[in-house]
């Protein structure tokens, strides 16, 4: 049987009801446990995930590898989140390897992208250095595929 | 031509499904919902799918042995011992089949002299009876009840027993009712068979789509053990249907026998097919898992979802289906699946086509989304209240 956090996290729009039956709790326990989730930030929010560019809108989206010099006593934890304030800024990962962190920014276009970088994150005191990549492509996000596949028909079959 | 003169009485005998209505009136319709039909709506795993083409870029292409590559009767051998504790040598007690279904057709005609007879309980999948007859038996089907949650009751059992049986069918977890099979009951109907000669079939194709226990096959009984014919395949375990991808482990006189037939019949099975089955049995217990898991959210949800509209229904233990009571409703299974599909535009099918014992149930598959599921809930829900005005309308 799944747990309540892992069907909400799989499909967050299936009702009270449904995420009962499913988890084998009463709805009253499922809404105590959610308000418990959403005030304890176990669950941080409840969001879609958007094909972009299947509409009107232009959006460009990069991943930034910024290297940092930790700072005493706050370790990475001072400049991410000065980091992550901005508003362009949809993710910030602490990485290992050859970088420091992982920020996915998204904008309108690449110039504004592009000044985000060199005019915001570049400057930032304790960053040492940016190496932007573009997203070209999105072919799957959170498990799901952007392209539009037709479902296999099913064919008729007495089983 | 006289083609009724000229073709086989026990084929012409065999009636034709009645659910073929069904599905023309569906392949009609638009924004039908089906929970009729009784695969899972799953693609086979990537990695499994991939073995397949990688063996197609390597060209394996040829028959491989009679009874399937040695590699993977070899890991079939091993998956049943992980998964359900069973032991059954890969060398002369396995063959890799074309589906669970050629399997029992294989254990039948490798059985059955003429007129001997095969208990079969019903509500069951459709195949049973006419491969008995084909090869030459006689079914004896044995009604299973409702309230004993479908399973077969060995005072069922011995009241069906007589001199020409020659075999016992046991289809748990069981397509259409959702009925398995405990070590208990399966202990109980051991006695009943002690001293007989009577083989067991057991079609565990559904072995793996049980909720809350594990599956008990009657190999895992020593006392059934030399009995027993354990047929199983891929498709629901691992969703994957279309490959045609069976197997059968028995006795090593009998499987040596249902060799001989595979091998006249069928040759052996699909190379790239059996490429595919490879690697699920060697990487695929996570895929079952995820599956299950799945599958079990769907069945409570439709469970209590039919529960609550007001038709009463035990709670199915395996397999990927509901077998809701319709008996309230003063309907036929046949006239409430129709009129269902009619008005509500949701396929079901009827208790009925599954043999005697399944009239007043239909069969509700939730191998399909959530969100199909939930609307045909819906309009389950208005199909019975617009029943029940109408039905109060035309007795005043």
């Amino acid at each position: 049987m799944k747990k309540l956090l892992q069907l909400l996290e799989e499909d967050c729009t299936l009702t009270r009801d449904q995420l009962a039956s499913m988890s084998g709790m009463t709805v009253e326990e499922v809404n105590a446990e959610i308000k418990r989730y959403e005030e304890e930030k176990i669950v941080l929010g409840y969001k879609a995930i958007i094909d972009w560019d299947s509409t009107d809108r232009e959006a460009v989206t990069a991943l930034i590898e910024v290297s940092i010099t930790p700072q005493r006593g706050e370790g990475f934890d001072r400049i991410a989140e000065r980091i992550y304030q901005y508003d362009e800024v949809e993710s910030v990962y602490l990485m290992s390897g050859a970088f420091d962190l992982t920020v996915i920014i998204s904008g309108r276009t690449l110039k504004e992208v592009a000044q985000f970088v060199s005019q915001r994150l570049a400057p930032l005191e304790g960053v040492t250095g940016t190496a932007t990549h573009f997203i070209l492509k999105k072919y799957k996000e959170k498990h799901l595929i952007f392209e539009k596949q037709a479902p296999g028909e099913r064919e008729f079959i007495f089983v | 031509m006289n083609y009724d003169q000229i073709l086989n009485q026990r084929i012409q005998a065999v009636k034709p499904s009645g659910i073929r209505k069904f599905f023309d009136i569906l392949e009609e319709m638009k924004d039908a919902i089906s929970l009729g039909i009784g695969e899972p709506d799953f693609v086979t795993p990537w990695h499994i799918r991939d073995a397949g083409i990688y063996s197609l870029e390597k060209g394996y292409t040829k028959y491989t042995s009679n009874a399937g590559m040695a590699e993977l009767r070899r890991e079939i051998a091993s998956y049943l011992n992980r998964r359900f504790g069973l032991h059954y040598n890969f060398a002369n007690e396995i063959v890799v089949t074309v589906g669970g279904s050629e399997a029992i057709d294989l254990a039948l005609r490798c059985l059955v002299n003429p007129g001997d007879e095969v208990i079969v309980p019903v509500p069951s999948f459709v195949c049973y009876g006419p491969l008995t007859s084909m090869a030459g038996g006689v079914p004896v089907y044995v009604e299973t009840k409702a309230e004993n949650e479908f399973r077969l009751m060995p005072k069922e059992l011995r009241a069906a027993i007589t001199p020409r049986t020659k075999a016992l069918v046991l289809p748990y977890p069981c397509n259409p009712t959702g009925g398995i099979m405990e070590r208990s009951d399966l202990e109980a109907l051991a006695q009943v068979l002690e001293g007989t000669d009577i083989m067991i079939i057991s079609d565990e194709i559904y072995a793996e789509l049980t909720y809350g226990q594990h599956h008990v096959s009657p190999a895992n009984l020593p006392e059934l053990y030399d009995r027993t014919i354990v047929v199983n395949g891929f498709s629901k375990s691992h969703a994957m249907t279309g490959w045609r991808m069976g197997y059968v482990c028995g006795p090593e006189p009998v499987i040596r026998q249902m060799l001989k037939l595979h091998q006249f019949g069928i040759m052996s099975s699909p190379t790239v097919s059996q490429y595919a089955a490879i690697e699920a049995m060697r990487n695929g217990d996570h895929d079952i898992e995820k599956m299950r898991e799945e599958y079990d959210g769907r069945r409570r949800y439709l469970v209590e979802g039919l529960r609550r509209i007001g038709l009463p229904c035990f709670e199915p233990k395996g397999a990927f289906y509901v077998f809701p009571d319709i008996r309230p409703t003063g309907l036929t299974s046949e006239e409430f699946c129709e009129r269902f599909l009619m008005e509500e535009k949701v396929a079901v099918i009827p208790g009925s086509a599954f043999g005697p014992g399944g009239e007043g149930f239909v069969r509700c598959c939730y191998a399909t989304g959530l969100k199909d599921i939930a609307e045909a809930l819906t309009r389950m829900d208005n199909f019975l209240t617009n029943l029940k005005r109408k039905q109060a309308r035309d007795g005043n």
